[in-house]
């Protein structure tokens, strides 16, 4: 299992714009790598990551091989009630890693 | 006048000769042909202005597999007039496509920081996608001393 690791202000105003850190432990492996006997790697990254508000879908990023291993994702998201900040990695060899924030909005 | 014209056709040859042997060589590296190619199969027809995006990229890095980039677009981030996306491509890395990032109204600000690989000294695109239909453009080019994904496992 993956490790994650989130950082999202526990507290925030409603309507305040609040900034999420995401990092994630991956190898992001390219797929042009080879080993020193000059076997292909084969690709193992990250494709998709998505993040949710409360079921609400607030940010999603598409990954390619040039994402630099262990994905670290810095975006936004206004604080609009109390909940939760769901987040999904989808990626090769049917990789998937969930996590999940808390953030109370007064 | 007759030979001089043959000339520069001779050189024309050769010059095509070594740019074709070139690429048989390096097979897995995307042009800036490419990296254009890549960018019309996100914006299709529609023209790419530049302005509205910042795209902030260390101008000198030594490691290619790490390389800090924040990119961000001036938006109201409103219901009827958002960011949708931010599409990133480099010019020389094995494939042109880095990132895409999808935004909502929800997002409050277009902006985003991520880690990126960079296999060689070259030119990054940002390109934004607007509510509106139009698609804005950033450039930063960015020398690396070390490059990423040449190395062996």
């Amino acid at each position: 299992m993956a490790s994650a690791l989130i950082n999202v202000p526990a507290r925030a105003k409603r309507g305040e714009i609040i900034e999420v850190k995401t990092l994630i432990s991956h190898p992001m492996e390219t797929g042009y790598r080879r080993t020193q006997l000059g076997a292909a790697i084969p690709r193992d990254i990250i494709r998709l990551f998505v993040c949710a508000y409360n079921g609400t879908e607030v940010f999603r990023a598409e990954l390619h091989p040039a994402i630099a291993a262990n994905p670290f994702i810095v975006f936004s998201t206004v604080a609009t009630e109390s909940g939760t900040l769901a987040f999904h990695w989808t990626g090769d060899n049917g990789f998937s890693a969930t996590e999940s924030a808390a953030i109370a909005v007064d | 006048m007759e030979r001089r014209a043959s000339r520069r056709e001779f050189l024309l040859a050769a010059g095509g000769v070594a740019a074709g042997l070139a690429l048989a060589v390096e097979p897995a590296r995307a042009t800036p042909a490419a990296m254009q190619e890549a960018i019309r199969k996100v914006v299709g027809s529609t023209r790419v202005n530049p302005g509205r995006v910042k795209l902030e990229l260390p101008p000198l890095v030594e490691n290619g597999n790490t390389v800090p980039l924040a990119v961000s677009v001036e938006s109201p981030m409103t219901a009827a007039d958002h960011v949708k996306a931010i599409h990133l491509f480099t010019e020389k890395n094995p494939q042109p496509d880095v990132a895409s990032f999808r935004f909502g109204p929800r997002a409050g600000r277009a902006s985003v920081a991520t880690r990126i690989r960079l296999a060689d000294t070259q030119t990054v695109v940002a390109i934004g996608e607007l509510s509106d239909g139009s698609f804005w453009s950033a450039r930063a080019s960015v020398v690396v001393t070390l490059a990423a994904c040449l190395e062996d496992a």
